[in-house]
C-alpha cells in the first residue's frame, strides 16, 4: 500500500508501483488536468509538483511517490487564481489549452526559485514543455507578467 | 468545456459532469431544449429567463472557432453576452458540414450565422411590437431587450420568448443584417468561452472523458501499410496486471479511407496496464510488398520524376519556345519531407456499443464522419450513432479522420463495456496520416532585367486521392493549392505534377500542400532575384504584377479551392500585405550584417492573403529567429486576437517545418516515434516574438488557420541565404548550416 498526499488530501494505491503517477492522477482520481503527452519526460505536459519541485509524473513511478506531497493543477490555487493564472487569463495564453495545466505547474517551479526572470531564465526553463499551437511567446508575457517583471 | 460549474458561462458538459464525480454518466444528450426554451434556429435557443443558448457546431482545437462562431450569432441577435452558453453540438447533418479543416468555419458560416441570430432578434422585435402595438420598424433589438425608443419602454428578451415562439419565421427578406458599424461583438476580441477551465485544468479533452464501467484498450497495429498477420501470442500479455482479455480486429484493406487499422488490442483496467501488456504481444507479420518502402531513395525518385515532364495542369503561352531561344535559364530542384501531425493530445475516444447503437465521446475534428465511419465498422445506421465532440488538444487535419473512434466502438461491441481508446505518442506518429513528402523542379528564362520570360514548375508527391483509391498517383484537387494559382503574370507559364504512389497513409495537415508548393515558389523568386541582384521585396512585387483580378475560371481552373465568385484572386491585397510585412518589419533599414539577415515570402491560401518577414541569425550553424511579421488580409475577421494567435501559432508550426521536421521510413516502417527523434519548435527554438499585422477590411471572411503556415519556411530560409549565402532547397534545415 503506498499512501501519498494529493493536493493536501491522503491518498492510497495498491497497484504496481511501477505505474507512472500520472496513470494514477488521471485513471483512478479523474484528476485529468495532468496531461499524457510522450511518456518519455519530452513534452512537459504531465507537469505536477513533488514536494514542491517541478517532476514529469509520466517518469515517476508511485513507489517514487510514496510519501510525498503531490500538488497537480487542480490543486494549484484554491479558486484557480494563482498569480500565473491570473496572468494566463489576462494574456489570452491558449489556443488549444491542452499542454498549459503542465506549462503553468512548470512556470510556477521556475518562479519559486527565480522570482523574477529574465527571459533567458524563462526560455531555459520552458524548453522542456512543448506547446503544438505555438503559444510561447505569451506563455513569456504571461510569466513576466505573474512575476511583476517588465514585459 | 468544463466539470466546473461556472454559472455564467456553464456548457454542457459542464451541467453533466458534476463536480467531483469521479464517474461521468455520459450518455446524455446536451439538451438545447428544455421546457419553455424557443428554439428559433439549429443554432440557438432562448430560455424563459432569458439564457440564451448557441450552439457551436464546429470543433475547438486552438483557433477560436467555438468562441467564435457563437459571437455572430450572438451579435446578430444583440445577445449579452455574460448571458449566452454555448453548447457543444453532436455529430448531426442539419447543422451543415462539421468538418472542422479547410479553414472554413467562418467561410462558410458566417452568413447563415448572421441570418440565424437576425432572423430571432426580428421575431423579438416583431413579438414586443404586438405586445405593445406598435409598428415592428419602431422596436429594436438591444443588448438583451427589445426596446421601442419613442416611449422608452423596453421588453427582456425572456419575456418575449412565449410570444416569439408562437410566430412564424420571416422570410429571409424581411430581416435585417447588421451594418458592419452596428456590430457589437464581430471584430473586438473576446477571450475564448473555454479560457478558466482551460488554466485550472477542468477543460475536457477526448483523452479525459468517461463513461461508467469503462475499459482502456491499446492496440497493437500492422506495422506497415498492408501487413498482415502471421501469428500471435498473447499469453504473456495476459498475465500482465490489470489486464483483462486480448481482442483481436479485422485489418483493414485498401481503399483504407478512415478505416480503422486493425490488430490485437490489449484490454485492460486503466491505460498503464493496456500499454504494459501490448509490449508482451508476440505477433508476426507479413509485412507485404511496402516493406520495400524506404524513404531515403523514394525521395530521390521523386527528384528524378521531377526533372521528367508530368501532366500539364496549367499552361500560358509556350514555355519550352521560350527556353529553347537560349537566352538566360535558372533551374532548381527542392524537397520537402513527410511531416506527421503530432497534436499534444495524441488521438483519444471512448464509445460504448449497446443496443444497436453507439454513443462516442471523441476529440474529432468531423463528428459527422466519426458517424458514417463507426457505422459502417460496427454495422449499425450512422443515426445510430451519437458523437458528443469534447475538446481537441490540437488537430492539424489528422483528427478529421476518425479511425480511432471506430476502433473504440469495434472494441466496445465486442467486450460488451464501454471502451477508452488509448494512443501512445508512439502510435500517434506511427499510424498518422502523413503530411506528403514533395519534390520540386522550377526553372525560368529570364530577361536582361532578370525577370522570367517563361516559367515551368512541378511538383511530385503521393496524393491524398490515395485514401480512396490507392494507385492513383496524382494530385488532383491539391494542385490547386498554391500551384496552379500561381498569381505572377509570366507570358509563357507552365504548371505540371508528376506521379507518386503512395506507401504510407497519405492526409492532410495544416496548410497541406500549400506547404510545399509555397516553398518552392517562393524559394525560387527569391533565387531569381538573387541572381539579378535585386531588392527581394521589390523583385517579389514586380513578379506579383499590377493590381487586378485575376480569372482562373477563365482558365477553366479553380482558384484556390472552390470557384467562388465572393473570393477573387485580388493581386492588390497580395501587393499590400508585402508591402505592410515589410515596413513593419523595418526592412528598408535592415541591411543584411554578417550572420544576420531578413527574408520575405507571401503566399494566398484558404482564400486569405499573407507576407511573412522573418528576422533570423546564424552563428556557428546554429539558427535563432528573433522576430518574425507577418500581414494577413483575411477579409473581416471576428475576433481579432485569436486571429492574431493564429498567425503567431503557424510561425512556430512553419518553423518546426523549417528547422528541424522530417519523418523518415526504413521497411515500410515509420523511423521516428516521439519527441526526440521527431523534434517540433520548442521555446528557445521558436521565433523570439511574432508581430502579426491584421489588414482590416470589409471583404468576406477568409481562412485564418492555415494561411499563416506556407510562407514561413520560405521567409526563414530566404532569410538564411541573405545572413550566409547557403541557399536551402531542402528541408529540414537541420544539419545543413555547419
Amino acid at each position: 500500500m503506498i499512501q501519498l498526499t494529493i493536493n493536501g488530501k491522503p491518498a492510497r494505491f495498491d497497484g504496481d508501483p511501477d505505474m507512472p503517477l500520472l496513470w494514477y492522477l488521471r485513471d483512478e482520481l479523474d484528476l485529468t488536468g495532468t496531461k499524457y503527452g510522450c511518456g518519455l519526460g519530452l513534452c512537459g505536459a504531465c507537469t505536477v509538483h513533488l514536494n514542491g519541485e517541478a517532476v514529469r509524473s509520466c517518469l515517476t513511478p508511485m513507489r517514487t511517490a510514496a510519501g510525498k506531497n503531490i500538488t497537480t493543477i487542480e490543486g494549484l490555487a484554491v479558486h484557480g487564481d494563482h498569480p500565473l493564472q491570473k496572468a494566463w487569463e489576462a494574456c489570452n495564453v491558449p489556443q488549444c489549452g491542452y499542454c498549459q495545466s503542465g506549462q503553468i505547474m512548470q512556470a510556477a517551479a521556475i518562479l519559486k526559485t527565480k522570482p523574477h526572470p529574465s527571459d533567458h531564465d524563462i526560455d531555459s526553463g520552458m524548453q522542456g514543455n512543448i506547446c503544438r499551437c505555438g503559444t510561447y511567446q505569451r506563455i513569456r508575457q504571461a510569466i513576466k507578467m505573474a512575476a511583476g517583471v517588465q514585459a | 468545456m468544463t466539470r466546473l460549474t461556472n454559472p455564467s458561462r456553464r456548457g454542457f458538459l459542464g451541467q453533466i459532469f458534476s463536480a467531483g464525480a469521479l464517474v461521468i454518466a455520459a450518455p446524455l444528450v446536451p439538451k438545447l431544449k428544455a421546457a419553455g426554451t424557443w428554439q428559433p434556429s439549429v443554432y440557438l435557443g432562448i430560455e424563459p429567463d432569458g439564457t440564451v443558448k448557441i450552439v457551436a457546431h464546429r470543433s475547438e482545437m486552438g483557433t477560436g472557432c467555438r468562441t467564435g462562431l457563437p459571437m455572430i450569432v450572438a451579435d446578430e441577435l444583440e445577445a449579452d453576452w455574460s448571458r449566452v452558453q454555448v453548447i457543444q453540438a453532436l455529430g448531426d447533418a442539419k447543422y451543415g458540414s462539421q468538418d472542422t479543416d479547410g479553414s472554413c468555419s467562418v467561410r462558410d458560416f458566417y452568413d447563415r450565422l448572421r441570418e440565424a441570430g437576425a432572423t430571432a432578434r426580428t421575431m423579438l422585435e416583431n413579438a414586443a411590437a404586438t405586445k405593445w402595438d406598435v409598428s415592428p420598424d419602431e422596436c429594436r433589438g438591444q443588448n438583451h431587450f427589445v426596446v421601442h425608443a419613442k416611449s422608452g419602454r423596453k421588453l427582456a428578451y425572456g419575456e418575449l420568448v412565449a410570444l416569439a415562439s408562437t410566430a412564424q419565421a420571416p422570410k429571409q427578406n424581411a430581416i435585417r443584417l447588421k451594418t458592419p458599424d452596428q456590430f457589437r461583438y464581430i471584430g473586438k476580441d473576446m477571450p475564448i468561452v473555454d479560457l478558466k477551465p482551460i488554466v485550472t485544468g477542468q477543460a475536457i479533452f477526448g483523452i479525459d472523458a468517461r463513461m461508467p464501467g469503462m475499459v482502456y484498450a491499446s492496440i497493437e497495429r500492422p506495422p506497415v501499410m498492408g501487413a498482415t498477420l502471421k501469428t500471435c501470442d498473447d499469453a504473456e500479455a495476459k498475465q500482465v496486471h490489470g489486464v483483462q482479455q486480448i481482442a483481436m480486429l479485422d485489418l483493414a484493406k485498401p481503399p483504407y479511407g478512415f478505416k480503422p487499422l486493425g490488430g490485437a488490442a490489449v484490454i485492460a483496467n486503466n491505460s498503464w496496464a493496456a500499454l504494459q501488456g501490448r509490449k508482451k504481444l508476440k505477433i508476426e507479420w507479413d509485412l507485404g510488398e511496402n516493406a520495400a518502402y524506404d524513404s531515403a531513395s523514394y525521395k530521390q525518385a521523386m527528384l528524378d520524376t521531377a526533372r521528367q515532364p508530368g501532366r500539364v495542369a496549367r499552361k500560358l503561352g509556350d514555355v519550352d519556345a521560350e527556353f529553347a531561344k537560349g537566352g538566360k535559364t535558372l533551374e532548381a530542384s527542392y524537397y520537402t519531407p513527410m511531416l506527421a501531425h503530432a497534436a499534444m493530445e495524441p488521438l483519444a475516444a471512448v464509445a460504448e456499443f449497446k443496443d444497436g447503437k453507439v454513443v462516442a465521446w471523441a476529440a474529432t475534428q468531423n463528428p459527422q464522419a466519426v458517424q458514417t465511419t463507426v457505422a459502417s465498422a460496427v454495422g449499425i445506421k450512422k443515426e445510430d450513432v451519437l458523437c458528443h465532440v469534447t475538446l481537441l488538444g490540437g488537430g492539424f487535419g489528422r483528427k478529421s479522420k476518425p479511425d480511432y473512434v471506430a476502433e473504440a466502438a469495434l472494441l466496445s461491441k465486442q467486450v460488451g463495456k464501454p471502451v477508452k481508446i488509448v494512443w501512445s505518442r508512439e502510435d500517434d506518429v506511427h499510424f498518422d496520416y502523413f503530411h506528403s513528402p514533395a519534390a520540386l523542379y522550377m526553372k525560368a528564362a529570364v530577361d536582361d532585367k532578370g525577370h522570367p520570360t517563361a516559367w515551368l514548375q512541378r511538383s511530385v508527391f503521393p496524393p491524398i486521392a490515395m485514401q480512396g483509391n490507392p494507385n492513383e498517383q496524382y494530385g488532383g484537387f491539391q494542385l490547386s493549392m498554391g500551384w496552379t494559382d500561381i498569381p505572377y503574370p509570366i507570358p509563357n507559364l507552365q504548371v505540371e505534377n508528376g506521379p507518386a504512389k503512395a506507401h504510407v497513409r497519405i492526409g492532410w495537415l495544416r496548410s497541406v500542400s500549400n506547404i510545399y508548393h509555397a516553398f518552392g515558389v517562393q524559394t525560387f523568386t527569391d533565387e531569381l532575384a538573387a541572381a539579378a541582384g535585386r531588392d527581394r521585396v521589390e523583385y517579389l512585387l514586380e513578379l506579383i504584377g499590377p493590381p487586378r483580378v485575376i480569372d482562373f475560371a477563365k482558365e477553366g481552373m479553380q482558384q484556390g479551392g472552390p470557384n467562388n465568385p465572393k473570393f477573387p484572386f485580388d493581386t492588390a491585397r497580395l501587393r499590400n500585405v508585402v508591402e505592410v510585412a515589410a515596413r513593419q518589419s523595418g526592412w528598408a533599414n535592415k541591411k543584411p550584417a554578417a550572420g544576420r539577415a531578413l527574408g520575405i515570402a507571401a503566399h494566398r491560401s484558404f482564400l486569405t492573403y499573407v507576407a511573412a518577414v522573418a528576422e533570423v541569425e546564424v552563428h556557428d550553424g546554429e539558427i535563432r529567429i528573433p522576430r518574425v511579421d507577418i500581414a494577413v488580409d483575411a477579409g473581416r475577421v471576428i475576433n481579432p486576437d485569436r486571429v492574431k494567435s493564429q498567425f503567431e501559432g503557424a510561425a512556430v508550426f512553419g518553423a518546426s517545418v523549417a528547422l528541424m521536421g522530417e519523418i523518415t521510413a526504413a521497411g515500410g516502417r515509420i523511423q521516428q516515434s516521439n519527441f526526440d527523434r521527431y523534434p517540433v519548435a520548442r521555446m528557445n527554438q521558436a521565433p523570439f516574438e511574432t508581430h502579426v499585422h491584421i489588414v482590416a477590411g470589409d471583404a468576406a471572411p477568409a481562412g485564418v488557420g492555415e494561411p499563416g503556415v506556407p510562407p514561413i519556411a520560405p521567409a526563414i530560409c530566404n532569410a538564411v541565404f541573405a545572413a550566409t549565402g547557403k541557399r536551402i532547397r531542402e528541408l529540414p534545415i537541420k544539419g545543413q548550416l555547419s
